[in-house]
Order: structure tokens, then sequence, then C-alpha cells
């Protein structure tokens, strides 16, 4: 058994027991307190600096170009644990510039109600066309107007960098031959 | 102000009075809540904006932000609220518990002097309603009247915790009464001689203060009398009488809306009155400083700076008031007692005993 030793417990001196040396410490740590600078964030006027790789609204991004970087492949809508992703895919015609990426989403579809941020559709995504952007506040008075379409996930996640610019080699490729042999 | 005519005048003052008092108690309400949000690192209100004072560039948002605009908020939610009456309350005293409750808070500033005027002649004039030989006895009957609007309140509302609340303030307040009657005899003793001008009026108080004040020289008394006003007026640390944990909001429990307000307002008024009363007879009243009494013109600047720097120590005192609810825990309800009776009423029996031989000794030598 652990050894214990047992404290002598001191009577109170007198001015202790009068209380008012502790109450006047006591008043001055509620002073200190009241003058150091408060970290309130004033919310709808100012935002707090969101950190990146931040998971906030997912969103459909372009390339530097401009051009749809989705193939509408759908491993984001199985692999979506509330399935919250909902894609229709369309063939991109024939004559276009990026005849060759042959598919693009007809319609995008995630559904905000469901949605739980955990970034598994970024994760997953071969073409990296899907981000978790610095969006953390979504409202709306329906049911309809928290599912997002393709046009305001478009208009939500903007233009982001290409390293790979994985369909320019493909077609440089294609029109070059093979680059190693 | 000789528009208007003279038998007109003291309902002009006392209204004028009445206004200023109650914006006082409006505004340290909000004191009470920016106070309260920075002792806590919170900003307090800092919101409310009225439509066109509110949109003027620069100081319109640094008035809001202040919270400036929230009492007028506070009262007009009040005034609009629905009036809820339980069906279990007795009627007649469940309406006149708010209105005992107000006026006596209100009354005692009748005797309140609040500056002083030093006329054409060189005569000085205190600044009052009525100047009465017997202020302070005046102040002490009175506003003890404001414990039957609490105990009213808590027997009207017919239930058991507003009853809970209502017994124990009307024990705590006879209680301090003695001590806090006890605590300022001694200050009397000293401004009141035999041969000196003023009986008991508050006026004379301040003016025997015009070199050290009696707060400097009689701590023992404006320690008492200090702990005393924050048991009267139900301030934390003395808050039997709501206990917010325990008795869900005491003796108010069961009214709403305006009435509510009135209880809200009489609470401040109090602590108003009482941080007067305090600074009138312990800091000096509108004196400058200890030794330094007026260093004010004569004439009408004089009589608003002293005003002003009567107000200033009144504010400085409701500051104290709230900084003491933020630092100290509330006491039991047997603690209280102990307190009142078994420390501070023999201290207060002890002072006035000592200061009486004090004086004896004073008078042979």
């Amino acid at each position: 058994m652990a050894k214990t030793k047992v404290l002598e417990r001191k009577p109170l001196s007198l001015a202790e027991r009068t209380y008012l040396p502790q109450i006047a410490s006591g008043l001055k740590t509620t002073l200190g307190n009241m003058l150091k600078p408060n970290v309130t964030l004033q919310y709808p006027e100012e935002r707090p600096v969101i950190p990146e790789n931040y998971r906030g609204v997912p969103t459909l991004v372009r390339d530097p170009e401009g051009r749809e970087k989705c193939v509408s492949c759908q491993l984001c809508e199985f692999v979506c644990p509330p399935k919250a992703i909902r894609i229709t895919p369309g063939e991109i015609s024939e004559g276009s510039d990026t005849e060759h990426v042959e598919k693009a989403p007809e319609e995008f579809e995630i559904n905000m109600l469901r949605c739980i941020y955990c970034g598994l559709c970024q994760e997953v995504c071969p073409e990296e066309a899907i981000f978790l952007q610095d969006i953390f506040s979504v409202s709306g008075y329906s049911r309809e107007e928290m599912i997002n379409k393709k046009d305001k996930l478009y208009e939500l996640g903007g233009t982001l960098p290409d390293r790979h610019r994985k369909w320019d080699k493909k077609k440089a490729a294609e029109i070059n031959g093979p680059a190693h042999h | 102000m000789d528009w208007i005519p003279n038998f007109l005048l003291p309902f002009f003052y006392a209204v004028t009075m009445i206004v200023a008092v109650m914006t006082i108690a409006g505004y340290s309400v909000l004191a009470e809540r920016k106070v309260s949000g920075w002792i806590q690192h919170r900003v307090g209100p800092n919101r409310t904006a009225l439509p066109i004072v509110g949109s003027i560039p620069i100081i319109g948002p640094f008035l809001t932000k202040l919270g400036i605009f929230q009492p007028l908020a506070d009262g007009l939610k009040f005034l609009f609220k629905e009036d809820i009456m339980p069906g279990h309350v007795r009627k007649g005293y469940y309406f006149a518990a708010p209105i005992i409750a107000l006026v006596p808070a209100l009354t005692t500033m009748v005797v309140l002097p609040f500056g002083q005027y030093v006329d054409a002649d060189g005569v000085t004039q205190p600044l009052v309603l009525a100047n009465v030989d017997i202020g302070i006895l005046f102040i002490l009957a009175v506003s003890s009247l404001g414990v039957y609007g609490i105990v009213l309140a808590g027997w009207s509302a017919n239930s058991k915790y507003p009853f809970l609340g209502g017994i124990r303030s009307s024990a705590q307040m006879v209680s301090y009464e003695l001590a806090m009657g006890l605590s300022i005899l001694p200050v009397f003793m000293w401004a009141a001689a035999p041969g000196a001008d003023y009986g008991l009026s508050l006026y004379g108080v301040v003016r025997s203060q015009d070199g050290l004040w009696l707060g400097i020289w009689q701590p023992i008394s404006a320690m008492i009398f200090l702990i005393a006003v924050f048991a009267e007026s139900n301030r934390l640390p003395f808050d039997m009488a709501e206990s917010e944990t325990d008795l869900v909001g005491g003796f108010h429990t069961e009214y709403g809306s305006f009435k509510f307000g009135l209880f809200f307002v009489a609470e401040y008024a109090h602590i108003v009155i009482g941080s007067a009363v305090f600074v009138l007879l312990f800091m000096g009243g509108w004196n400058f400083l200890p030794f330094v009494a007026s260093p004010w013109p004569d004439g009408v600047i004089g009589a608003v700076l002293s005003v002003l720097w009567f107000l200033f120590k009144i504010f400085a005192m409701i500051f104290f008031f709230i900084w003491v609810r933020w630092t100290l825990p509330r006491f039991r309800y047997d603690q209280v007692m102990r307190l009142g009776w078994n420390i501070l009423l023999p201290l207060a029996v002890g002072n006035l005993i000592f200061n009486a031989l004090l004086i004896a000794i004073h008078d042979r030598l």
C-alpha cells in the first residue's frame, strides 16, 4: 500500500478569517482579467482565417484554361458514405477541343443536407476535380435549395492551378507518338 | 428658469431628478452587462442601433459598439411583452408589490444632495430637493420599506420558491439594517457634534469632510456600511432573494414583462441610491480630493463641476458593485445570518463605543 502523508491543516490566521485580504486578491484577479485584451471575433463582419486543407463545402473546379476537369467517372458518387453525390454522366460531343476526354458530367448534384464533409470524394478523385474548400456556412430556405447543382458547384469551386495537365499530355502523345520507347 | 411659475418649480425639479436617477439606473443595467462581459472576456451588448443616430458616420458605430442604445431596447422589450398573470396569485398584492418595491427606492432621492452652488453673495448652498435636517434618518427609514415589495411579491406569488426568496430577503434586510444604522452613528457623532451647524443632514456630513474624508479615518464604519449596502440592495454576494440557482429567480419567479421590469429598475435604483449615500457619508461627496475641497470656480460652472464629480464617484461605486459581483460567490443563508448578527453587529457596537470613548477623551483634553 502506498504510503500516505497526512498534511496538517493549519488554523486560519486572523487576516484570513476576516476574508478581506482574500477578497482583495480576488478583486485583483477579476480586474486583471477585465484588462486583458479579449479574443472575440465579430463574426459576420470579421471572418476567421481558414487554414489550408480545410474541409469545407465540396466544390467542382476548372483547370487554368477554364475547362471542366470532372470526367464523370462516378468514383466520388460510389465512395460517398452518406450518398450525397449524384452524377448523370454525359458525352463530350465530337469535334470539340477536349474530344479525347470523352466524358463530362451532364448533371452533378451534391446534397448538402446529406454531406458529412468527410473529404473522401476529394481523396478518391483521379482527376483532382472535386475539392473541399473554405466555405463553412451553408443555409437555405428549402430542401431543394440545399442541393448544389453543377453550375453552383463550379461557381463555388472556381479555378485551381493544375500541376499535371494530364489531358494535354495525352493529346500531345496522340499526335507526336509515345514519349519513350 | 423664469418661464416656469414658482409653484411649478418643485415639480420641475422633482421630474428632472426622477429622470436623472432612472437614466442612471437604466445605464447601470448596461454597465452591468458591459462590465460583466469585460470581466468574462466577452464584449457585452454591441449590436443595438437606433435608425438615424446609429448611421452617423463615426459616432454612430462607436455608440452602437458601446451599447448605448441597449437600455432603450431593453425597456421597450419589457413594455411590449405579453403581461401574463398566473392564475394562482393573490391579485391585489401581486400588482402592488412591484410598485411598493420601486417607490421607496425613488423616494429616498428627495433628500440626497448632489452638489453645491456658491451664489453671488458667496453663500454656499446645497443642490438638493429637500435639505431636511434628518436626511440620513429619512433614507434609512424609507429605504427599508423596500423590503415590503419583495416580501409581498414572494407571498402573493403563492408558490414555494418566491415564498422562500421573500422570507430570506426579509430576514437578511432586517439583520443588516441594524448593523447599517449602528455603523453610521459614529460618523454623525463626529460630524454633528454639539454646536455644529448641521444635524443629521447629509449636506452637513459632506461639509464636514472638507479635510479628511470619513472613509479614511472611520474605515470600520465605512466597511460595515459598505457590506450592509451590498446586503440591503440584494447584490451578490448577498443575493439571497434571487438565488438564481436554488430559487429560480426567487421573489420574482412569477413576474413577467413590465412588472418584472419594475423590480429590475428598483434593484438598480437601490444600487444607485446606496452608492450615492456611501459617497456622501464616506467618500467626501462632491469634495474633489481629501484636503482639496472644491478647486472649481464659484457660480454655475462650479456647481456643474461639483455635480459631475459627485456623479463620477457614484459611477465608480456602481462599477465596484459590479466588480464584486463577478469576484465573490454567494453566501449560504446561514453564513449571511452569522455574518450579520455575529460579526457585523458586534463590530458596529464596538466601533460605536470606541468612538464614544474617543469623543469623551477628546472633549476632556
